[in-house]
């Protein structure tokens, strides 16, 4: 696979296309707005937090299919986690996109989130994919 | 590779034989930065190899030579916009820097609340935002001159906006975004004639076409070097002689004062007025060595192959499945701004890059423009001189590529 069709492969399309959690979450406890002003892209993620863990997460959004993309395998992906468990999710996410060697991405442990490994061969893009990620990060410091 | 060959330009610009990931470079990013030429960084090489010394400090030799390079080069920008004198050109670090001079030193102390500015739609936030904060900063009002879906001023409402209190108009000659050439001579006459001082943003024009202030009748100009084919960080003020000696300093330090004691400093006339500290000398070298190569060339077999280009890219660009272009002005330089349903711009340039096509991506600094459009941004080739079919026949075998990406994803 070439960089390109490993950037823009089907999975990342598909939820571009049709993304998962999409819409604002009502009652929420916490969410935050993730906003790139060099490219316009923006991300709004809502959360609400159950015994301590993510209980429910969803996303609003305008953007390139990276940040949107990202934004909807994220909101897959996090469900069920502990404040401390999506840090290190976060850190995993952060660690494969800037990895400078190919990062062990395998569909089978890290399901679509894998796919986001080809946005290291683009620098520029880069920000698009972890907009959502940091936005949620700043959703569950601001909620209860 | 025919008609890459053909164009008698591209050898003068070093960075257009080289590749980008194994690709030709393909350079369409012109409305960001030009390229430049070889004489220009010859001209460079040649200041800092052998003339090298501060201006104005003029006992030797060497600074003497060094001062009248620096004068000279005002000289040629000067004739360049056909400016009354060389005292008319004040050397800044772009466009940017020029309006933010304009709105501090000449705007400001004219405001009061309740006064009008009066910018476009269509302005770069560099022409934009200094007036808005002016504005909040008097307690002026803002008046925002609106345009056509085509992306042309709307001549009348920009006149109808004038009122008794208008007190500066400020406009783009060329929209960045959209490439519209804007009627500034007309425009110009519609302030003058309520008696409203007029800056105009020049950085998208000058690249294709030497600019006549005078017939214009604008008071101020500004524009940036690095538009021109020359280095970053030189552009250009210009304003009329007696406006620049009324105005204070906008900043103060060495090299712009007449005396200074302990009670009080006095200040020299326009331009050294405006140019306290040590100046970007051969930034302005440079400038001067690219206006030199571009009248050597000709500005009219540049224009006429711009003008041929940009009618053949528009067609061309034009005939891509679910590509809209955006901008359709009669009258425009050689930029090509488009959304194709479905891609974000962002993804488009990525895709782009990989074939080595240079564009830019996203709003171009013109958020309100892009909101009166009802888009978040346009993918956006803009040409010069040194472009040819060829380059778009690249970009648009690239764009047949982010179609078929995007296009198989059952959207």
């Amino acid at each position: 696979m070439d960089d390109l069709s490993e950037l823009y492969q089907d999975i990342i399309l598909d939820h571009y296309r049709h993304p998962r959690h999409a819409g604002e979450l009502d009652p929420c406890t916490g969410k935050a707005e993730g906003f790139n002003p060099l490219c316009g892209d923006k991300v709004t993620v809502y959360v609400r937090k159950d015994d301590g863990k993510i209980g429910a997460v969803t996303f609003v959004g305008e953007g390139c299919a990276i940040s949107q993309a990202s934004a909807s395998i994220m909101t897959s992906q996090v469900e069920g986690m502990s404040a401390s468990e999506f840090a290190e999710k976060l850190e995993e996410v952060k660690r494969m996109l800037t990895a400078e060697e190919e990062p062990e991405a395998d569909l089978s442990v890290q399901g679509d989130l894998a796919a986001l490994a080809g946005v290291r061969q683009f620098p520029a893009r880069i920000k698009c994919a972890t907009l959502a990620w940091h936005a949620l990060e700043e959703a569950l410091e601001g909620g209860t | 590779m025919g008609e890459r060959k053909r164009n008698p330009w591209r050898g003068d610009f070093p960075i257009l034989g080289t590749e980008v990931k194994g690709k030709p470079l393909v350079y369409l990013d012109n409305a960001a930065t030009t390229q430049k030429p070889q004489v220009v960084l010859d001209r460079l090489f040649e200041f800092f190899a052998r003339e090298n010394a501060n201006i104005h400090r003029g006992v030797y030799y060497l600074s003497v030579q060094a001062t009248d390079a620096y004068d000279q080069a005002r000289a040629r920008v000067a004739d360049f916009l056909n400016a009354a004198m060389p005292q008319e050109i004040v050397f800044v670090r772009g466009t940017t820097e020029a309006v933010n001079l304009v709105a501090r030193s000449f705007a400001g102390p004219r405001l009061r609340p309740g006064d009008e500015i009066l910018v476009t739609i269509m302005e770069h936030h560099a022409n934009f935002v200094p007036w808005q904060l002016l504005a909040e900063e008097t307690g002026a009002v803002l008046k925002v001159a609106p345009i056509s879906d085509a992306g042309e001023l709307e001549l009348d409402a920009f006149e109808n906006l004038f009122s008794q209190r208008t007190r500066i108009a400020a406009f783009t000659h060329v929209s960045n975004s959209l490439g519209t050439i804007n009627p500034v001579a007309e425009m110009t006459r519609m302030a003058k004639s309520r008696g409203v001082p007029v800056v105009i943003d020049g950085a998208q024009a000058v690249g294709h076409g030497p600019v006549d202030v005078q017939a214009i009748g604008c008071d101020f100009y500004a524009f940036s070097g690095h538009k021109l084919f020359g280095p970053y960080g030189a552009g250009v003020l210009y304003g009329r002689k007696e406006l620049l000696d009324a105005m204070p300093p906008y900043q103060t330090g060495g090299d712009m004062i007449e005396s200074v004691s302990i009670e009080k400093t006095t200040f020299r006339e326009a331009p050294e007025r405006f140019e306290a500290g040590t100046p970007n000398i051969s930034g302005a070298i440079g400038l001067a060595a690219a206006i030199e190569y571009l009248e050597k060339t000709g500005w009219k077999s540049i224009r006429a192959h711009e003008e041929d280009l940009l009618a053949y890219a528009t067609a061309k660009i034009g005939a891509v499945p679910g590509l809209r272009i955006v901008g359709t002005a009669p009258e425009k330089v050689g930029v090509v701004s488009f959304v194709i349903d479905g891609v974000h711009p962002h993804d488009v340039g990525t895709v782009l890059d990989t074939e080595g096509v240079c564009i830019r991506a996203g709003h171009h600094c013109t958020m309100p423009l892009m909101r009166r459009l009802g888009i978040s941004g346009t993918a956006r080739a803009s040409l010069s001189f040194y472009n040819t079919k060829e380059d778009i026949d690249d970009l648009v075998t690239a764009l047949g590529k982010v179609v078929s990406i995007f296009g198989n994803a059952g959207g």
